[in-house]
């Protein structure tokens, strides 16, 4: 991996490193997936469907090279690969491209892309067969699977009818919708969008460029407004050429679109195209779409909207089935040491007897295993040391002062705003006891307060560190230097903006990652950096640090999560399957599994046990940027540029509940530390509260919704939303909530 | 809205003339159609995508602003090499030009000197960030302090206001302490739940122990004795969000204050209250226009009043008399508007008192000061109208008195000021009205004992008019930024000729619509100036190496800037172009 940090990227090659990666770190899935103690038996399966993979990547390779009639080319390919010449003699479609110059290069390198991908696709699910198939992983596996030869990828829209004719097929789709039953009108409704943009494709592809022009002004402004941002990208292009380096429409190629439909609509609709002969569109819908077929009632046009908006779809249903253990896990028993201070100042309020009862239920709980919780071992965690044990216990003593929050009873909030901060504040992060801030900067460096009286300090050198007596009792005190004491410290290290920060639970590690490819880990106690992770090649939007500390989880403009170990420099699990950018991670509390947020509208639960995927959720119309989960691990909040909150139930699936009220895009959301209450802080400069315990009990969760995910929105935005704060031209990037339900949030005032 | 965007969106490709422009500014002088459209519908497709990733590294930097720096970050994306260096903080403006049946808009380009720049003094040292804590929220409510936006904004107290039936103070929703800040919109939907009956709020009265406290101390220290503390509280009213719920105290204060002080001739307590309605109405969130009716009178009674404080003949109540007609002008400036015609309304009073006094001669000199202070506050065209018609009555009157018998010096000082004030204010008015040359018999005639005065005074306006001028010119000269140069040379055009000829090209290197820092205003923009000489081998035939340059060229004047890597990107689509 460090060759391909060497720089010299050019044009040509770019795409290819790109997949390299992702191909290399599939490996290195393999490679590592006992060390970390995956159990699992799929590590290192697929090494035979790897090679036949290559071979037909090869094949594709030949046929493409012959095709532009680089002769010599095929010759020495064939040469070095072994091959016999009639290997790959199977008829060519004719190109349509205008091959020559630079041209050829490019498109070779589309190619080679696509089957590399799917290659890798097929080798990254390390599944067991009973969860999810390999589909689940999206558009590389879908690619892979349907369409292993270059050709077939290439002239996806080889096929073409008469360009003149698209707007009648189109129009007179849209008629017979529009005079369909009206249940039926809303679920049938949703294949203009896929089917407006396939034909849009399909003309360019062929060089029709005016018609294709005409086409996509006549209907682009019959889609739904929440496609709007793919509608101007795919303005943009209007010419073959500017197809193959763009990310988002080869998404669209080789990734299906996902729709749910009754059977009933879609009967309907069948015999429609199978009466008026309408094979272009008919076409289409087989082969670009996934149509989600469902027994039972159509849904309704609200149910849609609520579900709809990702760049592929709806997530399939099958995709939402696996099992996910959402439950918390159990707590190591640790003896509190009642202090007499505490003791007597229980006893002067009054209280001890409060006290006792509280301390059995916690034991009782904490006997009996949570039915949804995953074992304990199932991932290895790192053992308690002495100074966690310490720090539970001040967990522990902070959460009996906690103030029990209601719809009556707010919790207060400070704000830290950044001063001259200059717009170039992009992250921010609290310790979890509150301690210390985090800040990372557009000017690529990270700062670190102290936000109690206790500054901070570095540990002495080396030189100073061998006189101190290490039998005293204070060596932890002694070995500070008590002359670097400073409110804070500035970490330099990264060569760009810094998008991602993120404290270890045991405060003394700090992970940030930047625009400049890297993450990067600090030692709180030294102030320097310990390592930088490479592996993402392209802007690393956020990284996490799981609850437990030792794994952390980074995701990037390169569409990958991965999973780390802070002792690795190499990833652990790499999670492929967004469409686009991965813009927020977040461990869920178990830290047996791993939620992203993308570009492409979904979020993705990842299990970090088998690198599967095992939750799409669809529903936000914007890229997502900011991910909670509630503390008891069963409910998720997700917030987008689209200004609303979304609320999920992670166990079903399912979408529960939706905050309406920000304008603009929310890049801060955070449950209390009961779970009563999310708070959300937006760029539209507020901090908002709502009633989370509300939202989930207003939930009316039967057997049936739950086993098909068509929900019913209640419409109470209003009435869960318990207060509005308004900042002073500050927007909010983070909040957090103290031990205590005390809310900090953070921003960069900005004049 | 998106509906009516879209079908634009589509169409939207940079003009072919663009192209051709580029190519010529490197000496190509034909450039075919076909060409150009080929060349400016790549570029503007490419442009679209860099932008768009431009986007993305807006949102993520939390901005709602794109700057330079995105686009170069969205380059290095595509793996081209960034623009490094200086950014312009200034938005620079494309300049016009046409001719020869063109219009070509282009950057306005100065040669920078080297020197200039190294001996122009450091920049101050921007502040370092830091962080501040404050309450945003105590269970629940919001505390009105500075960091906090004031809890009625402006917009509400005027809704309250013009409006009183719609709107709801926040403090008295039944759930007031939980809705606070959603406001008028909240109370407004709660208006129609409720139908149609919408009684005016009971309002309450009460202020906070905090308040009164608040109030006293900020009343005591405006009008004591201590000036420190009286800058303090002066600032405290002109910037503390959340004064309006005490505004109907301090307007009640300043409107009795001077009633009583006025009687009482001091002069001290009613400029410290003048200087109070100042700094209420410079506060941005206070919302005034409610407390006209009191606060006017009491300037008005400052600028015309008889007498103003004991010694007449010694004190400097003048100052007074021309401070408050200032903030006379300020508020008719602010809150006239076309139903309560504040600005009619005064200059009427004013008028009126004016033409008594001209029927008077016993009128007080000065009462006369005052309403003439307080007419030409009001703009040059007022005193074109009101004040340069009664110039010779008026000059007449100040001769009776400065050559007369000696009646009282307080008369005498009296029509002195007068007559320096009418000098002051119509000079300019002439200066601009008035055609040259300035004849001192002319003006004698049109305005009398006045005229000779009055034709030195514009003489000497129009040499300040003039010297004006040519220093506003000078400093826009100065503070004009060198404009960032930058020089692109290629050696080695093609095989055209063997020699080199190395064509410069000078683009401003950056087009800032947005400055990166607008914090900073103070702090002047480091200069931009960048010198990148690049050299492409020679190989390529010339037409390609011409069309590259087009690309080339109209990137950078994009801020654009291209290196060899760069190149690589556009190169393959100038190659079928070509071929």
């Amino acid at each position: 991996m460090a060759a391909v940090q060497d720089g010299q990227l050019n044009m040509e090659v770019e795409k290819d490193i790109k997949t390299e990666i992702t191909n290399d770190g599939s490996g290195n899935i393999n490679a590592n997936s006992s060390s970390p103690g995956s159990t699992s038996s799929g590590g290192k399966s697929k090494s035979p469907a790897g090679s036949g993979e290559d071979q037909q990547t090869l094949l594709a390779v030949l046929q493409f090279l012959k095709r532009n009639k680089l002769t010599e080319s095929v010759d020495i390919l064939r040469r070095e690969a072994g091959l016999s010449a009639d290997a790959d003699d199977s008829p060519v479609s004719d190109s349509a491209g205008a091959g020559s110059g630079g041209v050829p290069n490019v498109s070779a390198d589309g190619g080679d892309a696509n089957s590399l991908l799917s290659r890798v696709s097929i080798a990254t699910p390390v599944a067991p067969p009973a969860t999810a198939p390999p589909k689940a992983t999206g558009s590389m596996a879908s690619g892979g699977e349907d369409q292993p030869d270059v050709n077939v990828v290439l002239s996806a829209y080889s096929q073409q009818g008469d360009p003149v004719l698209y707007p009648l097929y189109y129009n007179g789709l849209k008629k017979f919708i529009e005079s369909v039953l009206d249940c039926h009108r809303a679920e049938l409704s949703q294949v203009f969008y896929p089917l407006f943009v396939h034909m849009y494709l399909e003309l360019v592809y062929n060089n029709h460029e005016n018609e294709a022009k005409q086409f996509f002004e006549k209907f682009s402004g019959d889609q739904e407004c929440y496609y709007e941002e793919d509608l101007r990208i795919l303005s943009s292009m209007s010419k073959k050429e500017h197809m193959k380096g763009n990310e988002t429409m080869l998404d669209f190629r080789t990734s299906k679109f996902v729709l749910r439909i009754s059977r009933d609509s879609y009967q309907l609709l069948k015999r429609h195209l199978q009466e008026r002969q309408n094979n272009q569109i008919w076409n289409i819908i087989q082969e670009h779409l996934y149509i989600d077929i469902f027994d039972g009632m159509p849904r309704s046009k609200s149910q849609i909207d609520a579900m709809s908006g990702s760049l592929a779809g709806e997530g399939k249903r099958d995709a939402n089935k696996a099992k996910v253990f959402y439950g918390l896990l159990k707590e190591p028993e640790i003896e509190v040491p009642l202090d007499d201070e505490d003791e007597e100042a229980e006893n002067e309020e009054g209280k001890p007897k409060k006290k006792k009862p509280k301390k059995d239920s916690m034991g009782s709980k904490s006997k009996k295993q949570d039915p949804n919780a995953p074992q304990q071992t199932r991932i290895p965690l790192p053992e308690l040391k002495d100074s966690d044990k310490l720090d539970k216990i001040m967990n522990m003593k902070e959460a009996t002062k906690k103030i029990r929050l209601s719809p009556d009873n707010l919790p207060s909030i400070c704000f830290y705003s950044f001063l001259n901060a200059y717009q170039g504040l992009t992250a921010v992060d609290f310790t979890d006891d509150s301690s210390l801030i985090a800040g990372g900067f557009a000017d690529s460096t990270v700062r670190v307060w102290s936000v109690t009286p206790k500054k901070l300090r570095r540990v002495k050198s080396a030189a100073d560190l061998s006189n101190i007596d290490k039998e005293s009792d204070d060596v932890l005190e002694r070995i500070m230097d008590e002359k670097t004491a400073s409110e804070s410290k500035i970490l330099y290290g990264h060569s760009g903006p810094v998008y991602g920060i993120s404290f270890s639970p045991d405060r003394n590690y700090l992970l940030s990652s930047s625009e400049d490819g890297t993450v990067r880990l600090w030692s709180l106690q030294t102030f320097t950096c310990l390592v930088g992770y490479k592996g993402h090649n392209y802007p690393v939007w956020d990284t996490q640090f799981s609850p437990y500390g030792y794994y952390f989880i980074s995701g990037g403009h390169d569409r990958v999560a991965r999973l780390w170990a802070t002792d690795h420099y190499q990833p652990l699990r790499m999670f492929a399957g967004h469409l686009a950018d991965i813009t927020c991670t977040l461990f869920h509390p178990n830290s047996n599994y791993v939620a992203t947020g993308s570009a492409d509208r979904t979020i993705r639960l990842w299990d970090v046990l088998t690198g599967n995927c095992v939750r799409i959720l669809t529903g936000h119309k914007g890229p997502i940027h900011s991910l909670a989960f509630s503390p008891n691990g069963k409910f998720m909040a997700s917030g987008a540029t689209d200004g609303r909150v979304l609320l999920w139930d992670v166990g079903h699936g399912l979408m529960v509940g939706e905050l309406k009220g920000h304008s603009d895009t929310i890049y801060a959301l955070k449950f209390s530390r009961d779970g009563e209450i999310l708070a959300s802080g937006s760029m539209d400069n507020t901090v908002k509260l709502w009633d989370t315990l509300k939202a989930f009990d207003d939930v009316e969760l039967d057997d049936f919704t739950a086993a098909t995910g068509h929900i019913h929105l209640p419409e109470n935005s209003q009435e869960l939303l318990l207060g509005t704060y308004m900042t002073k031209s500050t927007p909010v990037i983070h909040l957090h909530f103290t031990r205590r339900n005390l809310l900090l949030a953070a921003g960069a005032y900005n004049p | 809205m998106a509906e009516e965007r879209r079908p634009k969106q589509c169409t939207v490709v940079l003009p072919t003339e663009s192209m051709k422009a580029m190519a010529e500014s490197i000496g190509v002088g034909q450039l075919q159609e076909e060409s150009c459209a080929a060349l400016s519908e790549e570029v503007s497709y490419r442009i679209k995508e860099i932008a768009q990733d431009a986007l993305k590294f807006m949102h993520h930097g939390k901005r709602c602003k794109l700057t330079t720096s995105d686009i170069d970050y969205a380059l290095k994306l595509k793996n081209v090499e960034p623009l490094y260096g200086f950014q312009s903080q200034e938005f620079i403006p494309f300049r016009f030009a046409s001719g020869g049946g063109r219009e070509l808009h282009f950057y306005e380009e100065k040669e920078v000197d080297l020197s200039d720049i190294i001996n122009t003094p450091l920049p101050r040292v921007p502040l370092d960030v830091s962080l501040k804590a404050h309450w945003l929220s105590i269970e629940g409510v919001q505390p009105a302090i500075p960091e906090n936006p004031p809890p009625a904004p402006k917009e509400q107290q005027k809704t309250e206001s013009t409006e009183p039936l719609k709107a709801v103070k926040p403090g008295q929703e039944e759930e007031g302490s939980t809705q606070k800040g959603q406001g008028a919109t909240s109370a407004e939907a709660k208006g129609k739940k409720d139908g149609l009956m919408r009684m005016k709020p009971r309002s309450t009265h009460e202020l906070s122990v905090e308040q009164q406290l608040y109030y006293k101390e900020i009343t005591e220290a405006c009008v004591g004795s201590c000036e420190a503390k009286r800058a303090e509280a002066l600032q405290s009213i002109a910037t503390d969000p959340g004064l309006y719920q005490m505004l109907p105290r301090f307007s009640t204060f300043i409107s009795e204050g001077v009633r009583v002080n006025v009687v009482q001739n001091n002069l001290a307590l009613l400029i410290y209250l003048m200087r109070m309605v100042k700094a209420l109405m410079d506060n941005p969130t206070l919302y005034l226009e409610k407390y006209l009716h009191e606060l006017i009178p009491a300037v008005v009674t400052c600028i015309v009043s008889k007498q103003l404080c004991l010694r007449p003949d010694v004190d400097n109540h003048w100052a007074l008399r021309d401070f408050a007609a200032r903030l006379m002008a300020q508020s008719c400036k602010t809150f006239s508007t076309t139903t309560n015609n504040i600005q009619s309304r005064i200059t009427k009073t004013f008028t009126k008192v004016y033409n008594n006094c001209w029927l008077d001669d016993k009128t007080q000199w000065t009462t006369r000061y005052g309403c003439i202070a307080g007419l030409s506050e009001l703009g040059p065209d007022v005193i074109k109208t009101l004040i340069l018609p009664r110039l010779t009555v008026e000059g007449a009157r100040i001769k009776a008195v400065s050559d007369g018998p000696v009646v009282s010096n307080i008369d005498k000082i009296g029509a002195d000021h007068v007559q320096n004030l009418l000098l002051k204010h119509c000079a300019s008015v002439i200066a601009k009205a008035c055609p040259l040359p300035d004849n001192v018999e002319q003006y004698r005639a049109d305005y009398g004992y006045l005229g000779p005065m009055l034709c030195s005074h514009v003489v000497k306006a129009r040499a300040q008019a003039a010297l004006q001028a040519q220093q506003v010119n000078r400093t826009t000269l100065t503070i004009t930024q060198p404009r960032p140069t930058l020089t692109v040379s290629q050696s080695g055009i093609g095989g055209s000729g063997g020699s080199r000829t190395p064509s410069i090209i000078k683009v401003p290197s950056s087009l800032t619509l947005m400055s990166t820092r607008p914090g900073t205003p103070t702090q002047p923009s480091p200069p931009a100036t960048k010198y990148i000489v690049m050299a492409t081998s020679s190989g390529s035939s010339s037409t390609q190496q011409v069309l590259w340059t087009a690309v080339l060229l109209f990137l950078f004047s994009l801020k654009y800037l291209d290196t060899p890597t760069h190149s690589r990107l556009f190169i393959f689509t100038i190659f079928y172009i070509v071929e």
